[in-house]
């Protein structure tokens, strides 16, 4: 008798009580909890929630997106920044740094090497602040986004959502899912809350704001 | 509407006074009060120790000698827990349906004091006077397992005379919990420490509660520390009126 | 269970009124408890307050676990055929012991002797360092606190924050005397800030990280309809070992399943709000198999028994095992603020680990864990999922005394004092007669109305409280001459 069967007899041994007719769905889970916690303008609470874990929220339109990616990664000195697969060019401007794209694939070391990694996500959560990358282009492999010092993450504002019932519907499991809230911090020195363990130390968002619908003629 | 009286063995042999509080005060509030002579205890020591079967004698006896009354109405909120909560528990596991049955039958007409006087006879000023200041401790078993809420308050609050002073830390366990004073002696009086000191800072002359227990536990240590604090149960404050024992 | 695994109960920690005692008067640990457990309360009571639905979710949490530990046995299979669907691969362990030599099986077969690990009270309570150890495998931890823990050679004394028994001047001196035996040193310089203590651990780590081909880690929950497994953190070790390797090992309890991905959006709400007091925590990374070119090329999931089947067959008990390991109740618990974890002696330390410690290792290992309460209720309140501990901990203190009575080790003074008792309570004029000896004996120790110190075995008590004196008129003495109707 291997462990896969011993152990699964025991569960069901342990559960003679479960009458054999009753189903898991029998068992009712009340879902009078709410959808959403969000306010009224979820992009705001998206930046404010955000902001709330010292990382640095920058809100644009379209047009002033790639000038103010240009002066963040500017302002912070970046000399190689890892880009990935699908991270959209017209986004990206020329500048000091050199652009390590993820094709053919970076090595380790390289991306150890450089100081910073720029990506899309695949939405945002305005209750709780979070970003989710879920590996797809522009997020790329989940090590892009773990390695360098300072990342720098591209939203734009119709992928905000309220809640985390929400995000969890619209995200594919199947992927692999990274949900970051605020930079790496640690609260095990004497519960002092202290950013930046491993993971980016740094993170910047740029919210790109959804260009107004065109005026009727 | 015929009213109950479950003294507790704790209150019958070491605060008597606080069941001849609780009938003064019922008798004042306009009711007769009956004392079924053949009760003698809950079972909650027996229960919290481990030791069930030897419970299941006691939790009969409640139901018989109890049996019939509109309301069971008692000073302790952990022996009201205990039979609320504990006394079917007790039934099925060592009992017998008939027993399940009597039990089911008398338990939820079991009140602490408090519950009695505020959810059954709707009243939150019963008419006394207690001129001194006074901090409420909030029990655990009245707080957590009967959730009584602020009605305690609210009864103090009405009482003419009172003072009363915040308790720090109000909600935080007083450390006696009945067999673990002796068990983890060390522990109960590091928590009766704290609690003592947060009665210090209130200025209070005063220590109310619902359960002599926690009382008794509170009001040993700063007896002993000669803190000129009292210990007084809830009972005894409301009925108080200025005339008779307070 | 044949033998006590000793990762899980620390054999030689003494029975706990007297492993508290010890800990009771180490005033660092005291003034280090109180602070961080204050400190998470509150942020707990904040970032809950802010829900007004928070009952409504506790609700749907417990309700949750309920479904799925009532069909545990069909959610596992469900797992185990997603997980390999998506090309992991899933192991089923009995015991520790079994456990143990899977995962040393498994790295062997790599070829490697190193591994990193994350986030895993599982392996803690397996003993798995050990194992390897004598394997010939060197496992480093890689969370902050469980790194301190490992480089001071001592055991977790909390569910979230492993070493919260140590502050940050002895955090410095482990780093500085450490560090350099298991890879890079600590800057000679290194002060006790907490930001230069955690600079030193990435620096320490980091180059771990980049070498390591094989991370055991644990798991917050596994999908069982996608086979979606997930670990929730902050620091981005988690991030490190989860994607870096090219081999994952991931040791979970059964217990850990949950039905669909959709019943995650409950307990990542309830999780991060109870546990660090926080909206969210800084990372969450799920993954379902292996995904060609982003991350390890092979994972393993072990599903671990190791006494949960036990506790499972127990109606009662078995409410222990929806814990989602958030700590919320070691927080609120005036035990634990005040005697810490190790008092416990069990990788699971406070409310939750006297309810599931017995439990996993049977009653007559543990025994004095059920009573390390006052049966406040405060851990129930705090509970996210709604397990009622109390409830659990009275259920266990009666398992305690039928095994003891059952082997014939009931302590006899104890015995005697509840037998005496059930004898006098059983009428009231027994009680009559008994309240006149207590009345009696009164009299002859009181003083001034008062019982002061006694000897003997009433000395726990009476060391630090006077008694009043049993009163010579009882109530239903009262009763009888001013009320009885004749």
């Amino acid at each position: 008798m291997n462990s896969r069967h011993s152990v699964l007899d025991r569960v069901r041994r342990a559960l003679a009580d479960v009458p054999a007719q009753e189903t898991p769905e029998d068992v009712v889970v009340g879902r009078d909890y709410l959808r959403s916690h969000a306010g009224a303008d979820i992009v705001t609470q998206f930046a404010e929630r955000v902001a709330d874990y010292q990382a640095r929220v920058v809100r644009v339109t379209a047009d002033g997106a790639p000038g103010a990616i240009a002066a963040l990664l500017g302002e912070r000195g970046v000399r190689e920044l890892v880009v990935p697969v699908g991270f959209p060019g017209e986004l990206l401007p020329p500048g000091p740094w050199k652009s390590l794209v993820d094709e053919p694939p970076l090595g380790l070391a390289a991306v150890e090497a450089a100081d910073a990694v720029i990506t899309t996500a695949a939405l945002g959560i305005a209750v709780t602040g979070t970003l989710v990358l879920d590996a797809g282009p522009g997020q790329g492999r989940r090590m892009l986004s773990l390695l360098p010092d300072y990342h720098l993450c591209v939203v734009r504002q119709e992928q905000i959502v309220g809640d985390v019932p929400g995000a969890l519907a619209l995200l594919d499991p199947a992927r692999p899912l990274t949900f970051v809230s605020g930079p790496s911090a640690t609260s095990d020195i004497e519960l002092d809350r202290v950013e930046g363990v491993h993971g980016p130390r740094t993170l910047h968002v740029l919210i790109i704001a959804t260009a107004p619908a065109p005026e009727q003629p | 509407m015929r009213i109950a009286l479950f003294i507790t063995c704790f209150n019958d042999t070491l605060y008597p006074s606080t069941g001849r509080a609780v009938v003064r005060l019922l008798e004042r509030l306009g009711h007769t009060v009956e004392f079924p002579v053949g009760q003698t205890c809950c079972g909650q020591m027996h229960f919290n120790t481990g030791y069930r079967p030897e419970a299941l004698p006691l939790v009969r006896r409640f139901a018989e000698v109890f049996a019939g009354y509109d309301a069971v109405v008692s000073p302790s909120a952990s022996c009201v827990g205990m039979v609320r909560d504990s006394h079917r528990v007790v039934a099925g596991q060592y009992g017998d349906p008939g027993l399940c049955a009597a039990v089911d039958a008398v338990a939820p007409r079991v009140y602490e004091l408090s519950e009695f006087l505020v959810d059954v006879l709707g009243v939150s000023d019963v008419g006394a006077f207690y001129p001194h200041k006074v901090a409420y401790h909030p029990t655990c078993h009245s707080l957590r397992m009967l959730r009584v809420g602020d009605k305690p308050l609210r009864l103090l609050r009405a009482v003419r005379g009172i003072e009363l002073v915040e308790l720090a830390q109000a909600d935080s366990c007083c450390g006696f919990g009945g067999t673990f004073a002796l068990k983890n002696a060390g522990t109960s009086v590091a928590m009766l420490e704290d609690k003592m000191r947060c009665v210090g800072e209130s200025g209070a002359q005063v220590l109310s509660a619902a359960d002599n227990s926690c009382l008794m536990h509170i009001g040993g240590g700063l007896h002993r520390l000669r803190s000129g604090v009292r210990v007084v149960h809830l009972a005894e404050i409301l009925a108080a009126t200025g005339e008779g024992p307070a | 269970m044949t033998t006590t695994p000793n990762g899980l109960v620390w054999l030689d920690t003494p029975a706990f009124p007297r492993a508290a005692r010890a800990a009771l008067a180490d005033t660092a640990l005291r003034a280090n408890l109180k602070h961080a457990t204050g400190t998470i309360r509150d942020k707990r009571l904040a970032v809950t307050g802010e829900l007004t639905d928070w009952e409504q979710l506790r609700d749907a949490g417990a309700a949750l676990k309920r479904r799925t530990l009532r069909h545990l046995d069909r959610y596992l299979v469900e797992l185990e055929a997603s997980v390999t669907r998506a090309g992991g691969t899933v192991h089923w362990a009995g015991d520790a012991a079994e456990a143990n030599r899977i995962v040393a099986g498994l790295v062997e077969a790599t070829g490697e002797c190193e591994v990193v690990k994350v986030k895993s009270m599982a392996t803690q309570e397996i003993g798995l360092n050990e194992a390897l150890a004598e394997a010939g495998i060197t496992a480093y931890e890689t969370d902050l606190a469980e790194l301190i823990v490992q480089l001071g050679r001592d055991r977790p004394s909390h569910i979230l924050v492993p070493a919260i028994h140590r502050n940050r001047g002895e955090i410095r001196e482990i780093f500085r005397r450490e560090m350099g035996r298991w890879g890079r040193p600590a800057p000679d310089d290194l002060t006790d800030d907490p930001r230069a203590l955690a600079e030193a651990a990435r620096l320490h780590l980091r180059e771990k990280f980049l070498r390591a081909k094989v991370a055991v880690s644990g798991a917050n929950f596994a999908i069982a309809a996608t086979g979606t497994v997930g670990v929730v953190e902050s620091e981005g070790n988690g991030r490190m070992c989860l994607t870096l390797p090219r081999t994952l090992i991931t040791v979970m309890g059964i217990e850990k399943v949950l039905p669909l991905w959709s019943d995650l959006e409950v307990f990542l709400q309830l999780l991060p709000r109870s546990s660090t007091g926080e909206r969210m925590n800084p990372y969450t990374s799920t993954w379902t198999g292996i995904t060609p070119g982003d991350g390890p090329r092979d994972f393993h999931l072990v599903l671990l028994d190791n006494g949960r089947t036990a506790t499972l067959a127990d109606t009662v008990g078995r409410q222990a095992l929806a814990c989602i390991r958030c700590s919320a109740c070691l927080n609120v618990c005036p035990v634990y603020e005040r005697t810490g974890g190790h008092a416990y002696g069990s990788v699971y330390p406070g409310p939750i680990g006297a309810v599931l410690t017995p439990q996993l290792v049977g009653v007559e290992h543990a025994a004095s864990l059920p009573f390390a309460s006052t049966l406040c209720g405060a851990c129930y309140d705090a509970c996210p999922v709604k397990i009622n501990i109390p409830e659990v901990l009275a259920h266990l203190r009666a398992e305690v005394v039928e095994h003891k009575r059952r082997t014939h080790t009931l302590p006899s003074a104890e015995a005697l004092v509840m037998k005496a008792a059930a004898g006098v309570l059983a009428t009231p004029r027994r009680l009559a007669a008994a309240q006149k000896a207590a009345a009696l004996a009164g009299r002859l120790v009181a003083r001034d109305g008062g019982i002061g110190r006694l000897p003997g075995p009433l000395h726990g008590w009476t060391d630090t409280r006077d008694t009043p004196q049993p009163p010579a008129e009882t109530f239903r003495g009262w009763w009888h001459k001013n009320r009885e109707q004749s």
